[in-house]
């Protein structure tokens, strides 16, 4: 180092200065980029020091893995398990701080995965560096023109912003989307940038043009903030910004599918690997007798993994339960409460006739029939432990000291990341659980078909009869106004920052389809739509009073249809 | 949500049906029977052990709290001096129980606590749970109705005339708690029959009511309080006395409770014994003991001994986990029928089936021994049944006097190693009993280094511990060690004597002292050399060499008998190794199989073409895989139309590119019909949840989504 530094100021000054070992590989380590930019100043390739940095880096990230490992190893998780479940891989990778921002991130690694429809994809250096040099136009080519389409489907939408009113929460959101598209903007023409420059130097940037996908500007935001992981993790989330592209469902004009059609539709698509997945459950399977005797022993069974356990547990049920009394408890189910659980024990099991005041009054009183009759016994089986309705502290609790009983054999599924949070040391105790690890890849189809999920259309058809319920009983002169609105409505759908129609616009437009003959009328009938819910009003920023339908769009458009159909 | 199923046809007994299920479990039939018996009586043995090992060693707590409590109520008897003076003050005595951390284990005190109370001191205790007072109504309700309840239990065949109201509809107050109390004593004195007598010779007059919360720390606030301060209000009408069990330090008493209400107790503190030393107990008594057959291998008991440490400090937990060692053993293990006391030994090997004696041939540890005898006894051991079952025998029983010496032996060195600066072996015996079992302890380099450390130690630490060797031996079971111990003694009497000649010859020349004269640098480098030369070719003192061979003594019978293990032949038979299972079935780590299924699929699902290396995924993997890959390339949101479009690139791309226009629409849909399913599947996983931030938006859970 002292070397270098003398080199350049020419041997005047020579400069003696004793650094520690450690202060040089600190320096190497770190600085590599400005030495190398020091010494080649007049190439000027900046690129060159990315590569470099872009090595550090990854040996850096390998030496944080053995680092892990060690640490790993020294908690005792590590013991030999070569073949048994899939958990012996450090905790870093499953809860890592990987922090891509870029937006296209998505989409250039779907491209990348359908780029190698034979071959596997293996993103390290060398095969990447090949094969991307090759055919770097290919990917970013299609990249570019979903971002060009997007761009100029979004300039219409900025320019309408301008002119839309001001509805304080929507305006604040509509600029986040175009600021961030604005950001996009930018990064694209980057990414333009370091192309054209890579095409003008290929033999230089061969290297440097293809960042394997997942180690480039990922890796080197990491490393910069290497050290304060957790700054960097609030940082991140205390602005707001959002930096996704600003498309929507709509625009893809794809219809919403509902539930029937969901399911019609996914039960002709092949089960995939449905040999591998059978054997895998035959293992699973084999351990069944083994569950009933450790259930007899006093242990409680749980099962998780990947892949629904309804169809497992329900075989278990099927195959070994068959003469004994057993509790099914649908977790999944939205409406399941640990009141009705205790409800069917008390009621169905027990055949107790008469209420309790309170759940913990009725846990004591099978508490004690169980106790005193030892010759009950009972099998509980719950899939999906850890669903929306169960996984509240009392809740668990209630069954925790349930399944404490000796005579109360519990078997039960969670599939939720973080189910284990759900229970402290006192309630683990009280479980007594023997981990059961079941993959089974089977998809969730009765878990998810209660959710109310993104893109199902689940409501609408509901949504939809019962407006058109509602409306006919109502007066034609109502069925007017409401028609009226839901037009306004329509007509502005394009706007998302539509705040709904103002009242004093409505009751001219009311009165000029002599619908209503003056103000109050038309407040007693917004009143009966009210109670109803049929609108909701909410007051803008000036105290105008905006009307709005809390219906979606398309249900909306159905309702007009049907209306004129009637008429 | 809820559905019953009931069966028509009888139930069987439990215990047929345990057994049956033991039965049907194991592929072969054989034995099953009596290898099911045997674990179970295993662990009702080991089960009472326990018990009795833990209330030994809450006894000295459980009497501390006897006298506390005695003290107090006696004073509230005789109306002396001092209890006036606390009735002035209106204070309620307190005991302050300070349990540690492990509250699992807490439940087992308290009823011990309870129980000896009920015995000796008085009927009227109530335990209290944080969970069943969130106010001072259910408080006051629950109090009321555990004292009641113990009351009737009492003298219920007395007085028939006694009103057993429900706890529930008499109003909870502390007047009624009063009068009840007032009844029920009075009813005690009253009482004559001669059944009256053994009770309340065991209780006092008026005894005191104890109170016990178990978990201080989760009460709230405002129940504690206003419950001190109403029953403080009736001190002087009800002896009545509070048990606190904390979890973290007593400083909570003051964090939860004002100055103005904390001194309205008069508390007391009681420690029990750390959780740490309640493990090395029962490690002591259930492990390094040849009274129980079964043992554990190294990695079991590290994974146990692990989980204690790092996630629970339940030694409930330990002793769960010591219970499905067994269960796992005796089930997985044919041979673990031989797996008994001593005594049962010859007559089970001699009843082995044909098929067991084929399952001891296979057995590695057994193979090896094969080999290493001469060929004409290798074939009939090979070949000849009863044979082998006669080497069976001798072997079991080796192994029998293996564990006897192993474990006299193993506290000797303990003596040594635990009294060495840095604990080189570990500071408790288990880590020792760990190193020992995991590979030839001498081979070790701590094991050189406290060797080292051994070499210098001073007599009188020597002399102790040799002694302490000498008890330990004495005491042990083993028959071998008769000539060890007199070897020992041997060398106790040389030391003795040593000592002796050293006191005659006392006057030794200090050389020392001619440093101490005025001398020049060159001359002060030139002693110093000189001393240094030397003291290294200096003789070794009498002492110095004795202690040498004791050390070197003490080597060669950790050679000799802290073998480990997996050298021992048969020993598969008694020990058990199989660590995964075990942390399987009690450490599991539900997220990391998520990952691994979602990353990497071909780990469960092995088809060539999901098999790829590095971080990649095959573009073939199952659905939710994809999306998930997918998804962890985006940012704290993720727009639903972009993942929808990189999700059927992907899968187009995977699909044989059948460019069949009619049918592309159809195909659209189911991709989409997959993709919603999959995100749909990734909300129920929790990787996901719907966003209103933005149109068609759904948000990251998890981290990385920065």
């Amino acid at each position: 180092m002292s070397w270098s530094e003398g080199t350049r100021s020419g041997r005047r000054s020579l400069q003696v200065k004793f650094v520690s070992d450690e202060d040089v590989l600190r320096h190497i380590a770190d600085d590599t980029g400005i030495k190398v930019r020091k010494d080649k100043a007049q190439l000027s390739v900046s690129v060159k020091r990315f590569v470099k940095k872009l090595e550090n880096v990854s040996d850096n990230e390998a030496q944080e893995i053995l680092e892990e490992k060690n640490y790993v190893a020294a908690l005792g998780i590590c013991a030999q398990d070569p073949m048994g479940s899939g958990s012996n891989i450090s905790g870093g990778e499953v809860y890592s701080f990987q922090t891509p921002k870029r937006s296209n991130k998505m989409a250039e690694l779907a491209s990348e995965l359908a780029q190698t429809p034979e071959k596997n994809v293996a993103p390290d250096h060398s095969k990447c560096l090949e094969k991307t040099a090759k055919t770097p136009q290919s990917i970013f080519s299609l990249l570019f023109q979903n971002k060009k389409k997007e761009f100029v489907s979004t300039t219409p939408y900025r320019l309408r912003k301008r002119l839309a009113a001001s509805d304080p929460c929507l305006e604040s959101e509509s600029e986040y989307s175009a600021s961030c598209s604005e950001e996009e903007d930018e990064e694209d023409q980057k990414e333009v940038n370091t192309v054209l420059s890579d095409q003008k130097t290929p033999a230089k940037t061969k290297a440097a043009s293809t960042p394997p996908p997942r180690n480039s500007l990922s890796k080197k935001i990491k490393e910069q903030k290497m050290g304060n992981l957790v700054e960097e993790y609030f940082e991140a989330h205390s602005s707001s910004k959002v930096l996704t592209s600003d498309r929507t469902l709509q625009k893809l004009r794809k219809r919403r599918l509902n539930q029937q059609t969901l399911h019609g539709l996914l039960k002709n698509v092949p089960l995939v690997y449905a040999a591998e997945i059978r054997d895998l459950n035959q293992q699973h399977e084999s351990l069944f007798s083994k569950w009933m005797l450790q259930l007899h022993l006093g242990f409680n069974i749980v099962l998780y993994g990947l892949g629904s356990k309804r169809d497992l547990l329900e075989k278990f049920r099927t195959s070994l339960l068959q003469d004994s009394v057993h509790l099914v408890v649908n977790g999944y189910f939205p409406s399941i409460t640990v009141r009705s659980i205790l409800n069917s024990i008390t009621e169905e099991v027990l055949d107790h006739i008469g209420t309790f005041r309170s759940p913990l009054d009725q846990l004591e009183f099978i508490t004690k029939r169980f106790k005193e009759d030892s010759s009950l016994e009972l099998y509980v089986l719950i899939h999906n432990l850890d669903s929306q309705m169960l996984r509240g502290e009392r809740s668990q609790q209630i069954l925790a000291q349930l399944s404490s009983l000796p005579s109360i054999y519990l078997i039960a599924s969670i599939d939720h990341i973080n189910a284990p949070l759900m229970w402290d040391q006192a309630k683990l105790s009280l479980y007594n659980w023997l981990w059961y690890e079941t993959t089974t890849f089977h998809p969730y189809v009765e878990e998810t078909s209660y959710e109310n999920s993104l893109l199902v259309q689940q409501s609408g058809s509901l949504a939809l009869s019962s407006l058109m319920h509602v409306l006919h009983s109502l007066t034609l002169n109502a069925r007017g106004i409401f028609r009226l609105l839901a037009q306004h409505q329509l007509e502005k759908k394009d706007n998302p920052s539509y705040p709904g129609l103002s009242f004093q616009d409505f009751y001219q437009q009311c009165r000029e389809a002599f619908l209503v003959n003056s103000d109050l009328t038309l407040r007693a009938q917004l009143t009966e739509f009210r109670d109803h819910k049929l609108i909701r009003t909410k007051r803008g920023a000036d105290g105008v009073e905006y009307l709005l339908i809390p219906v979606d769009d398309s249900t909306l458009t159905d309702f007009l249809e049907k209306e004129d159909d009637d008429v | 949500g809820c559905f019953v199923f009931k069966p028509s046809s009888k139930k069987r007994r439990w215990s047929e049906k345990t057994a049956h299920d033991f039965r049907s479990a194991s592929s072969d039939s054989e034995d099953t029977e009596l290898r099911f018996v045997t674990c179970q009586s295993l662990w009702n043995q080991i089960k009472s052990e326990t018990e009795q090992i833990q209330e030994d060693l809450n006894k000295q707590l459980l009497d501390n709290l006897m006298s506390f409590l005695s003290r107090s109520h006696s004073n509230f008897q005789e109306k002396t001096a001092e209890w006036t003076c606390r009735m002035k003050f209106r204070e309620i005595p307190t005991a302050a129980l300070v349990l540690g951390v492990n509250v699992t284990d807490h439940d087992l005190t308290f009823r011990g606590l309870s129980d000896v109370l009920q015995d000796n001191i008085t009927p009227y205790v109530a335990l209290l749970e944080a969970k069943d007072c969130s106010g001072i109504k259910n408080l006051m309700q629950k109090l009321m109705g555990q004292l009641m309840n113990c009351d009737i239990d009492v003298d219920s065949l007395e007085d028939e005339d006694c009103v057993q109201v429900s706890p529930n509809r008499i109003r909870c107050s502390m007047p009624s708690l009063i009068s009840w109390y007032d009844s029920a004593t009075k009813k005690t004195d009253s009482g004559t029959p001669s059944k009256k007598r053994n009770s309340s010779s065991r209780h006092w007059q008026s005894p005191p009511v104890v109170v016990i919360f178990k978990d201080i720390e989760s009460f709230t606030t405002k129940v504690l309080q206003d419950f001190i301060v109403i029953s403080s209000q009736h001190i002087h009408e009800l002896p009545l006395v509070l048990i606190f069990g904390i979890a973290t330090s007593p400083m909570i008493i003051h964090r939860l409770l004002p100055h103005s209400v904390s001194s309205l107790l008069c508390i007391e503190l009681f420690q029990s014994l750390s959780c740490k030393e309640h493990l090395s107990t029962i490690i002591d008594k259930l492990l390094l003991t040849s009274q129980f057959p079964f043992k554990l291998g190294e990695k079991v008991l590290q994974v146990l001994i692990n989980i204690f440490l790092y996630h629970d400090f339940s030694v409930k937990n330990f002793i769960k986990g010591f219970q499905l060692c067994i269960v796992e053993h005796f089930y997985s293990q044919p041979l673990s029928v031989l797996c008994c006391h001593l005594v049962d030994i010859k007559k089970r090997v001699y009843s082995l089936s044909h098929d067991q004696c084929e399952n001891i041939r296979r057995l590695l540890s057994f193979r090896r021994y094969v080999e290493k005898q001469e060929s004409g006894k290798q074939i009939e051991l090979l070949t000849n049944d009863s044979a082998l079952k006669g080497e069976t025998e001798k072997l079991l029983e080796d192994l029998h006097v293996y564990h006897e010496n192993y474990i006299s032996i193993l506290r000797c060195l303990h003596v040594f190693t635990s009294s060495l600066p840095k604990y080189p072996l570990g500071k408790q015996i288990r880590e020792l009993h760990c190193a020992c079992l995991e590979n030839r302890v001498w081979e070790t380099e701590e094991y050189e280094s406290s060797l080292q450390l051994a070499r210098m130690l001073n007599k009188t630490d020597l002399v102790t511990m040799l002694q302490q060797c000498v008890g330990i031996l004495v005491s042990s079971s083993g028959k071998e060690f008769d000539k060890t111990v007199e070897k020992l003694k041997e060398f106790l009497t040389q030391f003795q004597k040593l000592e002796e000649a050293s006191q005659e010859r006392d006057v030794s020349v200090s050389s020392q002292k001619e440093l101490q004269k005025k001398t020049d640098l060159y001359h002060l480098q030139k002693t110093l050399l000189e001393l240094k030369e030397s003291r290294k070719s200096k003789k070794l003192t009498k002492f110095e060499m004795l202690r040498f061979e004791v050390v070197d003594y003490i080597d060669s019978l950790v050679r000799k008998y802290l073998v480990p293990a997996d050298d021992r032949t048969l020993h598969e038979i008694v020990y058990f190794n199989t660590a995964a299972v075990l942390r399987g079935h009690l450490n599991a780590a539900p997220r990391t199989a998520l990952h691994t299924a979602l990353n990497n699929p071909y780990w469960y699902l092995k088809n060539q073409a999901l098999k790829c290396d590095g971080g990649g995924i095959s573009n073939k993997a199952p659905d939710i895989c994809i999306v998930y890959k997918l998804h962890l390339e985006c940012g704290r949101l993720i727009n639903l139309v972009d993942w929808l479009e990189a999700f059927s690139t992907v899968v187009m791309a995977a699909e044989e590119p059948v460019a069949d226009a009619a049918s592309s629409d159809q195909v659209d849909d189911i991709i989409h019909a997959r993709f919603i399913r999959a995100v749909s599947e990734l909300e129920l996983l929790g990787f996901i949840k719907p966003s209103k931030q933005k149109t068609d938006h759904v948000a990251r859970l998890t981290w990385g989504g920065c």
